[in-house]
Formats: structure tokens, sequence, C-alpha cells
């Protein structure tokens, strides 16, 4: 009998996983099904398509997706196949649109997914009806607060009830906007990572690689004037705890050391933003409330929303969402997330701010980018090293820190139920 | 209007200094190339799907001003710059070079550019695409005012980060 995927023994304080699981390529084929044919898969940003026909093409567990808005306003998410031969019908990654035309026949659909013309229709019998032929629809869409997730398994539950605790974090986004209304700001940021996308679930909230692997990003920050230094038993320059929020997904929830465009003023912002920051924050306050502006303005939180959705709420708001290419390499999809009333200084600074850490040519995310790298070149030893360590903070009761692990095996302990229909859980 | 030292400025200054920038990159000599640099200068990659953005309204890949260039610079001479430990190798081949506008005391100058790029026994590909240069007469000579860097794949994909100064 194999190994099992993880060993999760609380008695001993051990929690251990087995490497193979970030090298075999019969795992991936498992986690298709598994994972991500059975999990609500982020899609897209309301945002992204404001008008009837405006559309975004984009790869969602795997498949080709046409995201667009259809002529009664309704957020549609269709298959990129034509019916006829299979043909993507939209090769653009962005536009308006109201018709799309297959290259190869030109059948015609418009965007509300229905078929309008077939050139020669006169040669099929009597009994073709162009309404059977219409786009294939993702098999169920929904949304919370702006964030359109598919799903392409069989009777999911509601997308509210999947998210469960990460509502709340969700929330906190959405509450820096006035109006409740954010949006996805332009450029995109696509990049590969050679190594399992499971990492980049790992790396994305473990607090405990910040001082190794992102010291200079650390020194540029003190050289602006942040204080990054480690208070007594800590790992991090400020406190903050690791969370599970139920059905896989995890927060780590930190109080604020390195700036928040919404809104903690920092010397890297320049004194001019003093004023705009104070002016935001105030309006947070008069919204919220002391206490939930001190919530939305003062804490860090990087979330992750199982499986493959990550959105990080710190010095910018960012929503990062990878696909596995191969068992060693993924695809990350990044974007910079703002409220529309923001001014256009505001807006500045958030994407400034957004830059010196993160992106592929950010002062930290290339680091993460080489750490990850050199686990995968490390994993291939797995046949004789065969198991990795995942146990910190097992020897508490009660809140575990930001850079504990308790949120990493939040993560593992869903995927391996997932995987071995709860047998290994 | 007099002619100014910008006007006197031609291509072939312009390729010595595009050379001699791309030697001292490709070299890793980095204090030497923020020699090159005006004190407000910026340098900026846009993202693959919208080249020709604003960094105010667009995520980039890279918005520096002149703080942060020498903040990258100085990360990237530190050992702990762990995406560039061991250092790329590359090699610059910049080419085409046109001056397309002369605005105010600087020269608006555009090149193709091919980065080759090696690490870790591995080539990591080519970055391809175009320079667009501001660049301003000083009492040291020819500096650069702002570089930015222009890739033309439409995604960074198998390119992965851009960890070194492009």
């Amino acid at each position: 009998m194999d190994a099992p995927f993880i060993i999760d023994d609380p008695g001993s304080e051990r929690f251990r996983l087995n490497r193979r699981v970030l090298v075999d390529p019969d795992i991936l084929e498992t986690e298709r099904r598994r994972i991500f044919d059975r999990c609500w898969i982020y899609l897209g940003h309301d945002s992204e398509i404001p008008e009837p026909g405006d559309f975004r093409t984009r790869q969602v567990a795997g498949r080709p997706v046409l995201f667009v808005r259809d002529r009664e306003g309704r957020a549609r998410a269709f298959l990129n196949t034509c019916r006829h031969r299979g043909t993507m019908v939209c090769r653009e990654r962005e536009g308006n649109r109201t018709r799309f035309t297959c290259v190869y026949h030109g059948w015609t659909y418009d965007h509300g997914g229905a078929l309008t013309h077939v050139p020669g229709q006169e040669s099929y019998g009597a009994a073709f009806d162009r309404a059977e032929f219409a786009l294939g629809e993702v098999p169920a869409l929904e949304a919370y607060r702006g964030f359109w997730f598919a799903h392409f398994g069989g009777e999911p539950e509601p997308l509210a009830d999947y998210l469960a605790g990460a509502r709340e974090y969700l929330d906190l986004v959405v509450d820096q906007s006035p109006g409740a209304r954010l949006e996805i700001v332009a450029g995109t940021q696509e990049y590969d990572i050679r190594a399992n996308w499971k990492l980049l679930v790992e790396n994305s909230f473990d607090d405990y690689h910040l001082h190794a692997t992102h010291a200079t990003y650390l020194e540029y920050m003190k050289d602006s004037g942040v204080s990054v230094r480690l208070p007594r038993g800590l790992m991090m320059p400020a406190p903050g705890t690791g969370k599970p929020l139920g059905n896989g997904h995890a927060v780590v929830d930190n109080v604020n050391f390195r700036g928040r465009p919404i809104a903690a003023w920092i010397p890297l912002y320049g004194e001019d933003a003093k004023t705009e920051i104070e002016s935001i924050r105030g309006e947070l306050v008069a919204r919220l409330g002391e206490d939930r502006a001190r919530r939305v303005a003062d804490t860090n939180r990087n979330l992750v929303v199982f499986p493959n959705l990550v959105i990080n709420d710190g010095s910018a708001v960012t929503v990062r969402t990878f696909w596995p290419i191969s068992v060693d390499r993924m695809r990350v999809t990044a974007w910079a997330l703002g409220p529309v009333e923001e001014s256009e200084t505001s807006r500045a600074r958030r994407l400034d701010s957004f830059l010196t850490f993160y992106g592929p040519g950010g002062l930290a995310t290339p680091d993460d980018v080489e750490a990850l790298e050199l686990v995968q070149d490390g994993l291939s030893t797995w046949r004789e090293v065969g198991w990795s360590e995942i146990s910190r903070g097992m020897n508490k009761t009660g809140e575990q820190l930001n850079t504990d692990e308790l949120h990493l095996r939040t993560f593992w302990r869903r995927w391996n139920a997932l995987m071995t229909d709860g047998a290994g859980a | 209007m007099t002619a100014g030292p910008i006007d006197a400025v031609g291509r072939e200054d312009v390729e010595a200094l595009f050379y001699e920038e791309a030697a001292l990159l490709d070299a890793w000599r980095l204090d030497d190339w923020l020699g090159l640099l005006t004190a407000d200068a910026r340098y900026l990659v846009p993202p693959n799907d919208v080249p020709d953005g604003d960094p105010r309204d667009t995520l980039f890949t890279i918005a520096d001003d002149i703080r942060r260039i020498r903040g990258r610079v100085k990360r990237l001479k530190s050992e702990d710059a762990h995406a560039e430990r061991p250092r790329s190798r590359t090699r610059r081949l910049v080419s085409n070079v046109r001056i397309v506008g002369r605005d105010g005391d600087e020269l608006v100058v555009e090149a193709n550019f091919a980065v080759y790029r090696f690490r870790r026994n591995e080539r990591i590909g080519e970055y391809v695409g175009r320079y667009r240069y501001r660049l301003r007469a000083t009492a040291d000579g020819l500096r650069i005012a702002e570089r930015r860097a222009i890739l033309d794949s439409e995604e960074l994909g198998g390119l992965g980060s851009v960890s070194f100064i492009l």
C-alpha cells in the first residue's frame, strides 16, 4: 500500500507531507478531477466586464472560458468552443463584441451564447435547430460581492456556503469602498513559476519565510523609515494570527507594519500623502465606526480561498490565481484591486505600493519564485527524502501565530480529504 | 529660440550611450550604471497587455522612481537578492536606434532590444522588445531621465521574473 499523503498526528505534534504529492504527474491528474472539478474556482471580477458585450477570455480549471456581459446585463461564462467542430470562437484576451464568429466555418454566436447564424444552413435537414447549438455554458456560475466563481462538478453547494469564513475577509476588502464597489485595475501580471501549484498556496500566506526570503525587501522598507525590528518572540515585525476559515480556506490576519493605501500612512508614501490618507481614514470611521475602521485599515490579511485564489490585502490589494500547467510548472495571473471612488493620486499610490513588494518585477516576489523553484528542484529526491515538515504551532492550544503553520495545515487537510474521499483525512 | 545642447545630440551619441549602458548592465556594474541616470530618473516595464499604459492608473511590472531604482540596485548587490544569486548572465543587443522627438531639453529615443538571459545552467529565454528613452543633456553629458522597456511577448509566461535590470 502506498504511503499516505499526509501524516497528521496532533498527539505526537507531527504533521508531515508526502513529497510525492508535489512531483507525481498522476497526482495532478487526480487533482484535476477531485479538486478543480469539485470546488468553486475563481473566474473573474464583475468590474472586468462592465457593459453588455464586454468580454474576457481566460483559462479556468483547465478550460478556455469566455466571460461576457449579455444583452440583459448579466455576467455569463461560456465554454469557448464552437458547437460545430470545437474551434475556440473568441481568440482575443478582452474587448466588446455582440457577435462571435468562428473562423473555421463561420458559425456565429451572440453575447448570450445563442447560435445566430450558420452559413449554408439549408444543407442541414429540417430537424436542424440552431437553438440546440448554443455555446456551452459553465455548469454553475455564482458571485460573492463582485467575485465570480465557476464550478464544473455536479450539484455544488451555494458559493456563499462554500466560502464559509472567507466571506468575512472578502467583506473587509469590499468595505474599503464607500459604495462597496471595487474594480480590477488595468494591467495584468502573468508569469510562470517552475514549481508545483500547491507550493504557491503555501507561500502566499507563509509568514515564517519573510525574514529569510525577503531580507532585501525588509532592508528597503527600513531605509524608507519603516520599523522592521522583530519584537521578542516574533518572526514578523508585527503580531498576527493564522486562522482556518472552513472548507480549506485560511488566512493570516496581521497587525499592519508596512503601510496601507487604506488607510495607514508610512514615510514611503511621502509627506504629501498624509492629508489624503487621513481623509480616507476619516471616511472609513464615519461610515463603519471606529472599531470596524481600525479592523479594515490597520490589519493586513493574506487570504487563501481553496484551492487557488489568493487575495493579499496589505500594501495594496492583489488578486492572484494560478493554474498547474504540469506537475512542476504553474501559470500565475495577478491583478490589482481598488475602490472605484479612489482619487487619481490615491490610485497611483496604491499601484506604487503594490510594486514595491509584489509581482515579477517587485523587490520581493522574484525571491519567492526562486525559493519555490529551489524547492521543486530539491523535491526530485522525494524517493530518498520522502517527507516535508509542517508542524509549527502544533504544540499550542488556542491561537496560532501567522508564523506558525495551522493555516498551511488547513489547506493540506482539505486537499487530503478531497483527494482521498475523506478516507485519509 | 536658441539651439540648446540637446539639439546638437545625434544618433551616434545616443548609440554610444546605449552601448555603454548595455555593457555596464551585462557586467553587473550597477553603481556605474546609476551614474548614467538623472537624479529624477524613472525605470518602467509596462504590463504585457497594456504596453502603452501609464503607471499611475495601470499595474506595471516595474515602475520605479529614482528612490526605488537605487533601492533595487542596493538589493541586487546584496547576497540576499536570492532571485539573482547566482546572478543571471545576460547579453544585450541594442539596435534600430531612432531619435523620434525633441521635447524641451529632452530627446525621445527608441531602439529595439534582445536580452538573452542564462542562469543556473539554463537558458531562461530572450527578452525581446522596444526601448523608449527620454535623454537629457547635462553638464556631465547625455543622461537617462526615463527608460521604458516594452516587451513584445503577450505575457511573461516562461520568462518568469524580471529580477535583473531589463
